[in-house]
């Protein structure tokens, strides 16, 4: 149990990305690569993460002005915002992403404009709740060891 | 997952201490920057020597000028040339690198195909501490046969 009140806010966020369903066991892996030799790799994945996804949500935008439906292109940029939002663990954002998939390969528009629009409230509170964690995280010091979500 | 008779029960759950090898060298191949730096950090926690390529004709060319491996670790969906293209292009050259396909979850089909290029064994991405240890086992075990 962390004495330390800042360590303890930082544990409880943390679980808090689990318990609501924002990231899986693949956050863990990446904390599990933290170490003094790469002390903020965490972040810095995470940040990668974020500037593949600015580029592909951008071209999805661009793709779903275009009428009618390209949906091989859309489903392809998915393919690759799926597999990069995996990497970090992001639990939601990649459900989306499936089931926007899904809607492509059935070729629903009105479904993939829907999931579009879930999928980047997703990412959207993601980004706003991983920033607060780093931030914390940033104040309170290294921690020294990653551990499992109870 | 699919390999050359590797199925989840065979697969070691060694930890990365057991397989610490300061010898082994290995390829990243992948378009995804984020993808490289996990399984670049990924692997040199294991003690490997990694390189990285942007895509398979990188990834070729490292080759073609003389470059050796013993892992590569290759991305099905890259552009100018990708991990289907590359790999039968190695194994054309008489790579005999262990070449893993790491993809997205695809259709069986479609990784069939990726393994029928030439795949030593394919994965989904990314590629979890279990699967490197169950790889780097394997790798080892084919240095001490040789």
């Amino acid at each position: 149990m962390e004495r330390n009140p800042m360590r303890r806010q930082l544990a409880i966020m943390r679980q808090s990305l689990f318990d609501q369903g924002h990231v899986d066991e693949q956050f863990v892996q990446l904390e599990e690569l933290q170490d003094d030799a790469n002390p903020n790799f965490v972040e810095e994945v995470v940040t990668l993460y974020y500037r593949d996804s600015a580029r592909i949500i951008l071209n999805i935008e661009q793709a779903l002005e275009r009428k009618p439906f390209d949906f091989r292109k859309l489903d392809a940029y998915m393919h690759q915002f799926k597999g990069s939002s995996s990497s970090i663990g992001a639990k939601k954002v990649k459900a989306e992403s499936t089931l926007f998939r899904e809607y492509c390969k059935s070729g629903n528009g009105e479904g993939c404009m829907r999931s579009f629009q879930q999928l980047k409230k997703e990412y959207a509170t993601l980004r706003k709740k991983l920033g607060a964690y780093f931030q914390l995280a940033r104040q309170a010091g290294p921690v020294e060891t990653a551990s499992r979500p109870k | 997952m699919s390999g050359n008779g590797a199925s989840s029960s065979s697969l070691n759950m060694i930890s990365g201490e057991d397989v610490v090898n300061n010898n082994l060298t290995a390829l990243v191949v992948d378009d995804s920057p984020l993808l490289r730096l996990l399984h670049d950090i990924h692997l040199k926690k294991y003690g490997l020597k990694v390189q990285v390529a942007e895509n398979g004709k990188v990834a070729v060319d490292l080759f073609h000028l003389g470059a050796s491996f013993d892992l590569v670790l290759m991305d099905k969906e890259m552009p100018v040339m990708n991990g289907v293209e590359a790999t039968k292009e190695l194994r054309a050259m008489g790579v005999t690198s262990m070449i893993v396909g790491v993809t997205s979850k695809d259709g069986p089909g479609e990784q069939q195909a990726f393994m029928e290029a030439g795949l030593d064994y394919c994965f989904e991405k990314p590629l979890t501490p279990e699967i490197i240890s169950f790889l780097l086992e394997e790798l080892n075990k084919h240095n001490n046969k040789d």
